[in-house]
């Protein structure tokens, strides 16, 4: 128990960098990939494809593979960001892939009798994703988009092997430890990502039911 | 009914469309005047819906001519969203809004499109759902009312947007029979008061009362135009005769 309240600090630090990671990297994954799902249903086929080669490319690359590149590749061009910096990148352009298909499939979720209500009123393109479509596609995405983030914030453990002071990155450093204290960290460590996970599971389901549209 | 007189406000010249190789629409040739109410009735499948989406190009046309008030139908974009707004148009399914309430279905175009600010586009919201007899839905969502009462919101929601014309694509087919003639009414008052109106419709009863003229298709041509009461009683093309025998004895 004493090694745990010794390592106490460690731990906290360890958390409250896998909380700031995992709400920066989900702000960008949330603008980014909106953007994209609004790409992806554009009437101008060149913003199509780059949307689609985007999402393609990062949902068929692995994580890891994604950081590696951030952390080890752009220094080679000259280009170094900080490891946060990295890891919040990494984690948001791979996550923003999710989001926009997430996204996706709630507009076309959307009837398209409304879209082309919304056209016959006189909104543009433009007007008719901000007020008829994102909107509704956002609610029917709650649960989906509730499962992209928890699903990343478990993946901000791949910023361990690359050394962020994160979650996971806490346990090597605690290996010359006895079995004993090192099941309590590990307890302790299950506890920090449930901390995130669980009451975002449980908003997500809260959100659900407040937004659900009446049809 | 006599045709009003006037330049045409509304007019379709050589008018072809293809879906792949079906030819949906084939040579139209058909003007509207200011005020007029046409009724276009016809076989399933052959292309009143389709004529009524090429007037607001939410179809686009792959030959001839349209013209709204003597200007040409823009290409996709900010000036086509405007004409758009000049046109309104009323569906089958109604389509409104489902995640705003009746009144902001009603306000969004005004403000959105126009540019009015949000009292103004609600008072006249209010008066428009007033004259259509739903102001008391103003505050409940769409899912919330009968076929008919939506239907007539989505009346009032082309109407808000102050239309040169009204287009209606079989707007009581999807309705039950009790709630038909709310919406009829609506609808013929909005003929008494001058409104340009295209209607796809099969309700014999709307055309005699409130059209001027009934326009026939079949296979995606215009077969016959005439007045209602000579349309019903005395139609001229076989195609026409045949079509009314089968509703008729329906
Ligand atoms: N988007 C589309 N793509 C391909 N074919 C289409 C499309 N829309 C309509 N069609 C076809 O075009 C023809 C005319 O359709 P349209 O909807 O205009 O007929 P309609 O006269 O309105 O029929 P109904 O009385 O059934 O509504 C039909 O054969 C239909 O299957
Ligand atoms: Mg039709």
């Amino acid at each position: 128990m004493q090694f745990f309240v010794d390592n106490f600090d460690l731990l906290k630090d360890a958390f409250l960098q896998t909380l700031s990671l995992s709400l920066l990297a989900g702000l960008l994954a949330l603008v980014l990939g909106t953007l994209l799902a609004a790409m992806r249903v554009s009437p101008i086929a060149p913003l199509r494809w780059l949307a689609t080669f985007y999402v393609e490319t990062f949902r068929n690359t692995p994580l890891t593979v994604v950081f590696f590149f951030m952390i080890f590749g752009l220094p080679q061009i000259d280009f170094v960001i900080d490891f946060f910096t990295g890891a919040v990148l990494s984690v948001g352009l791979y996550t923003a892939a999710f989001v926009c298909e997430a996204l996706r499939s709630g507009i076309n979720a959307v009837a398209a009798g409304q879209v082309e209500a919304a056209r016959a009123v006189g909104l543009t393109f433009g007007q008719t994703l901000r007020e008829i479509v994102l909107p509704q596609a956002f609610r029917t995405v709650v649960p989906p988009l509730g499962n992209v983030w928890i699903a990343m914030v478990k993946n901000t453990s791949i910023a361990a092997g690359f050394s962020v002071t994160e979650l996971s990155a806490v346990l090597p450093r605690l290996v010359n430890a006895d079995a004993g204290d090192l099941t309590l960290v590990l307890v302790g460590v299950v506890a920090g990502y449930l901390i995130i996970t669980l009451p975002s599971a449980f908003a997500v389901h809260r959100l659900e039911r407040r937004v659900a549209i009446l049809r | 009914m006599t045709r009003p007189n006037g330049e045409p406000l509304v007019r379709l010249s050589g008018v072809n469309k293809w879906f792949g190789e079906l030819h949906v629409l084939q040579d139209i040739e058909l003007s509207i005047d200011r005020g007029e109410v046409v009724v276009v009735i016809g076989p399933s499948g052959s292309g009143k819906s389709t004529l009524c989406r090429t007037i607001n190009r939410l179809e686009p046309i792959d030959s001839g001519d349209i013209t709204i008030d003597g200007k040409r139908l823009p290409e996709e974009g900010k000036d086509l969203a405007r004409l758009r707004s000049d046109v309104g148009m009323v569906f089958q399914s109604f389509n409104l809004f489902a995640h705003k309430t009746i009144l902001e279905n009603v306000t969004l175009g005004p403000i959105k499109v126009r540019g009015q600010s949000k009292a103004d586009a609600e008072k006249r919201a209010r008066e428009l759902l007033e004259r259509v007899g739903v102001s008391a839905q103003a505050d409940k969502y769409p899912a919330q009312l009968s076929g008919g009462q939506q239907q007539r919101v989505a009346i009032a929601r082309a109407l808000a947007m102050d239309p040169k014309v009204m287009l209606f694509d079989e707007p009581t087919s999807a309705l039950d029979p009790e709630m038909i003639n709310e919406v009829l009414d609506v609808m013929t008052a909005l003929a008494r008061d001058g409104m340009t109106m295209v209607v796809v419709t099969h309700e014999m009863g709307f055309a005699r009362r409130a059209a001027n003229r009934v326009v026939f298709m079949d296979g995606g041509r215009i077969v016959e135009t005439a007045e209602p009461e000579n349309f019903f009683t005395n139609p001229q093309s076989e195609r026409a005769q045949d079509f009314l025998s089968k509703i008729l004895n329906h």
